[in-house]
């Protein structure tokens, strides 16, 4: 292998796909896709939530197997049938946001596990495994005690120990699934160098990522998705942070800011010092009739806890809830519903909705109450309240009887908030409205969102993506490690300024 | 053809299907096999039969839809009956009036609803396996049970019991009206209850459902109470029918209602099946076991039948899940 290639014109790819193609239950998620990546670049994969990002990198790794007619092509070779053992024979490695580590282990066993897993038995050798782990993070740059679990480490040394892992297994590509998302400024800093690191050995990095800033300092070419079909490659030198939101979007930035004043509005909700250990602590703020309050911050910084308890999943250890005055103390999700307040779980696939049953199941399932007649449920009441809200927030179905997991992100997220409105709350909570909804959706949720808050309703609006506060809230709170670390006014400054204190 | 299917699908529900064309097949092979076959002995036999198996089998198919398993149901039936037993015992045993009975069965009910009460606090708050808490208890009844009756049997009941496991009304024998009686109760309390309809909910995702305001525990407790006391009143017809109770009654029926379970649609990880379909799948077994019976053939033969229809029946559920797949 020549570890010095740099990528030119002559240089041949380390890989390269073409004609992918891949539907998921009628819906195409990749359309004739092409991907190429030279030997030692840094490259970016850029595209919104939904855009098939993570389809194509589980194509790449042989999760997925794309439609007939895909090509590609690894290092010179046609790989006619890509597998995860195949994929990762070659070299071809990923870092997944959730670094899919083992947090009881040791740091070294972590590292080392590809050599440790196989089918026959053998003994473990621990002096071997140190020393592989220890020579892993030594290309890095990078000392950790090996012995200690890896759940002593914070987030950005875990990264660490899965890149580390990941050039155990001989990489010649590294996958890095939103590497930044949850790490300070320095941390990402020292990432990058990592990777300037990896890069220069040979091996290629690509990013995948929404969020570029950092990342295009040291990308050579993006690549960018939108909804499921490839935008084009394009040279990072010269491009702007808003052109690469123009190409991943499809629309020039013409989004305004919503935020009105509210302050005149009655308060529904007060929240007074109120802690949970180990998750926030001392939070206050006032919710008016009509206001959209945005809450945003990395993760771990407490959002959905906060969340949680405000639905009574959760009970506070100090402070006080008031609800349209009076004090409040929920023992159960079931008092604060029938007190008013509802939540939309950011985990739409396992908790926000019961995937399996059907669409008017989920969509009666927490105001069962008002379908009954007598003491059972009445059918033809169950029906009109259904229906009634399919209409009214525009959700396209077949029948009401069809599975919820039949209809797209978008109509989901629709019928979900139509669970909640069906119980007719005063203070809804949105954690991550926008989560698996695509890209052409999210402007329709957010309509409804506006639309809600125009009738009255309260609103928490829970997000990591910034935009999307600032744009659609009334005021944005900023969280951090649990704590409130300021509030801004949308009107009053502008997303960079919000969006660099975020991600300080 | 097409029309025809919907217009079923309709009325019955598209998860009858399989169910009738099993009992269409047993109907014709034995009514073509055997001249006795469609004679009221037959039929008679299946009435008086269906009962215990039917009524247990309800006791199963609640825990399933939660995504558990009631392992307990044989053990809490004749725990049950014990009871029973016992309060006319101590009433006269022979002689024992009807208000005896009446205790004794409020008494049964109470036990075999107790004996769910347990089951479902643990599954409920321990989040413990329903096989191992159900198999725990189906232990612990039996030794119970043992060690009180000695292994033996108590027998000796007043003759107005009888009836129960051997009458008939109208024409219909008086076990069968229960179960019926049984299996309609649980068909509106699963379409139509808000106990129901979460006990469906819980069973495809329990999270989702908690995130929603459902009191999945309540659910559970609940759940496994009445399974408990649906397989009381089957141990109060195997008291009538048998004139006696031994802890180990019907033990063997233990497995088969799981099996039922499955013939009539249920989805063994709970969320999806309706109550009718599965009383007709019990039809078509009991129909194969008498009718097989009829032919001469040896009983242990019939229960092998059994084991291969439901074979047959997986494979022919994946084939015709193929076939719609392809012609969509």
């Amino acid at each position: 292998m020549d570890m010095t290639t740099a990528p030119g014109e002559d240089a041949r790819p380390i890989l390269s796909l073409r004609n992918i193609n891949m539907t998921f239950g009628g819906v195409r998620a990749l359309k004739n896709v092409s991907f190429e990546v030279m030997p030692g670049e840094v490259h970016c994969l850029a595209g919104e939530n939904g855009s098939g990002k993570s389809t194509l990198i589980k194509v790449i790794t042989g999760v997925y197997r794309p439609a007939a007619g895909a090509e590609i092509v690894f290092d010179g070779a046609a790989v006619s049938s890509m597998t995860p053992g195949i994929a990762q024979s070659l070299g071809i490695q990923v870092i997944w946001q959730d670094l899919a580590l083992f947090p009881e282990m040791t740091v070294a066993e972590n590292i080392a596990f590809q050599t440790l897993s196989g089918a026959r038995p053998r003994f473990v050798r621990y002096p071997a495994i140190r020393k592989i782990a220890e020579d892993a993070l030594a290309r890095l740059g990078v000392t950790l005690d090996v012995d200690r679990p890896l759940k002593d480490f914070a987030i950005a040394q875990r990264q660490i120990v899965a890149i580390a892992r990941a050039l155990v297994g001989e990489a010649r590509i590294v996958f890095m699934d939103e590497p930044t998302a949850s790490l300070t400024q320095s941390e990402t800093d020292h990432l990058l160098a990592i990777v300037h690191t990896l890069s220069a050995s040979g091996v290629a990095v690509v990013f995948v990522s929404h969020r570029l800033a950092e990342v295009l300092e040291i990308s050579s070419r993006l690549t960018v998705l939108r909804d499921g079909a490839l935008v084009g490659v394009y040279p990072v030198e010269g491009m702007t942070q808003s052109r690469i939101t123009e190409l991943m979007t499809g629309r020039t930035f013409d989004q305004s800011v919503r935020a009105h004043d509210i302050s005149r509005n009655p308060v529904v909700l007060s929240v007074q010092g109120l802690s949970r250990p180990g998750e926030f602590r001392d939070i206050s703020f006032e919710l008016r009739r009509g206001e959209t309050l945005g809450i945003t911050g990395l993760l771990g910084s407490g959002r959905t806890e906060l969340a949680l308890t405000l639905f009574g999943m959760r009970q506070p250890a100090a402070g006080t809830i008031t609800l349209e005055g009076k004090a409040v103390r929920f023992a159960s999700n079931r008092q604060a519903i029938a007190a008013g307040v509802a939540y939309l779980s950011e985990d739409r696939l396992a908790l926000g909705l019961n995937q399996p049953q059907s669409i008017a199941d989920n969509l009666v399932m927490a105001s069962l109450n008002r379908i009954l007649s007598g003491r059972l449920i009445s059918p033809t009441k169950k029906r009109a309240l259904v229906s009634r809200w399919i209409a009214d927030l525009g959700v396209k179905i077949g029948q009401q009887e069809d599975a919820i997991s039949t209809l797209s992100g978008g109509n989901q997220q629709r019928v979900a908030i139509a669970k909640w409105l069906a119980t007719d709350p005063k203070v809804l909570i949105l954690d991550s409205p926008t989560v698996g909804v695509d890209v052409g959706a999210r402007a329709g949720i957010f309509e409804i969102v506006a639309r809600l808050a125009e009738a009255g309703l309260a609103i928490i609006l829970i997000s990591d993506e910034v935009p999307e506060v600032y744009f659609n809230a009334d005021r944005v709170l900023h969280m951090e490690k649990g704590r409130m670390a300021g509030w801004h006014d949308p009107r009053a400054t502008t997303l960079k300024d919000i969006e660099a204190a975020v991600y300080a | 053809m097409n029309a025809l299917a919907t217009r079923f699908n309709a009325i019955f529900g598209a998860d009858m299907a399989g169910p009738f064309a099993a009992l269409a097949a047993v109907l014709i092979v034995f009514g073509l096999a055997s001249p006795q076959f469609f004679t009221a002995a037959t039929f008679g036999s299946v009435a008086f039969q269906l009962p215990e198996l039917g009524i247990l089998t309800l006791a199963m198919l609640l825990p399933i839809l939660t995504g558990g398993l009631n392992l307990a149901i044989t053990f809490t039936a004749n725990m049950a009956g014990l009871t029973l037993a016992w309060v006319l015992q101590a009433n006269g045993g022979a002689d024992a009036g009807p208000g005896a009975f009446l205790l004794g069965s409020l008494l049964a009910l109470g036990v075999g609803a107790a004996s769910g009460l347990v089951m479902g606090l643990v599954i409920a708050f321990t989040r413990a396996h329903p096989i191992l808490v159900s198999l725990s208890m189906m232990i612990f009844l039996r030794g119970l049970g043992e060690f009180l009756t000695r292994g033996g049997d108590i027998s000796g009941f007043p003759g107005f019991i009888a009836p129960i496991g051997h009458g008939s009304l109208l024409g219909i024998p008086v076990p069968l009206l229960i179960l019926i009686a049984c299996v309609l109760a649980c068909h509106v309390l699963l379409s139509r209850s808000k106990l129901g309809f979460s006990t469906y909910m819980i069973g495809s995702n329990i999270e989702s459902a908690r995130y929603s305001g459902i009191n999945t525990r309540k659910v559970l407790v609940l759940v496994y109470m009445l399974s408990g006391a649906i397989a009381a009143v089957a141990g109060i017809i195997m008291l009538a029918r048998f004139n006696s109770v031994r802890i180990g009654h019907g033990e063997s029926y233990l497995l088969i209602t799981v099996l039922a379970c499955f013939l009539g649609g249920i989805n063994p990880f709970g969320g999806f099946g309706r109550v009718l379909p599965v009383f007709v799948a019990l039809v078509v077994l009991q129909l194969l076991s008498s009718g097989l019976n009829l032919l001469g053939a040896n009983q242990h033969l019939a229960t092998a039948v059994w084991g291969i229809l439901l074979i047959v029946v997986m494979v022919l559920r994946w084939a015709s899940a193929k076939f719609i797949k392809l012609t969509k």
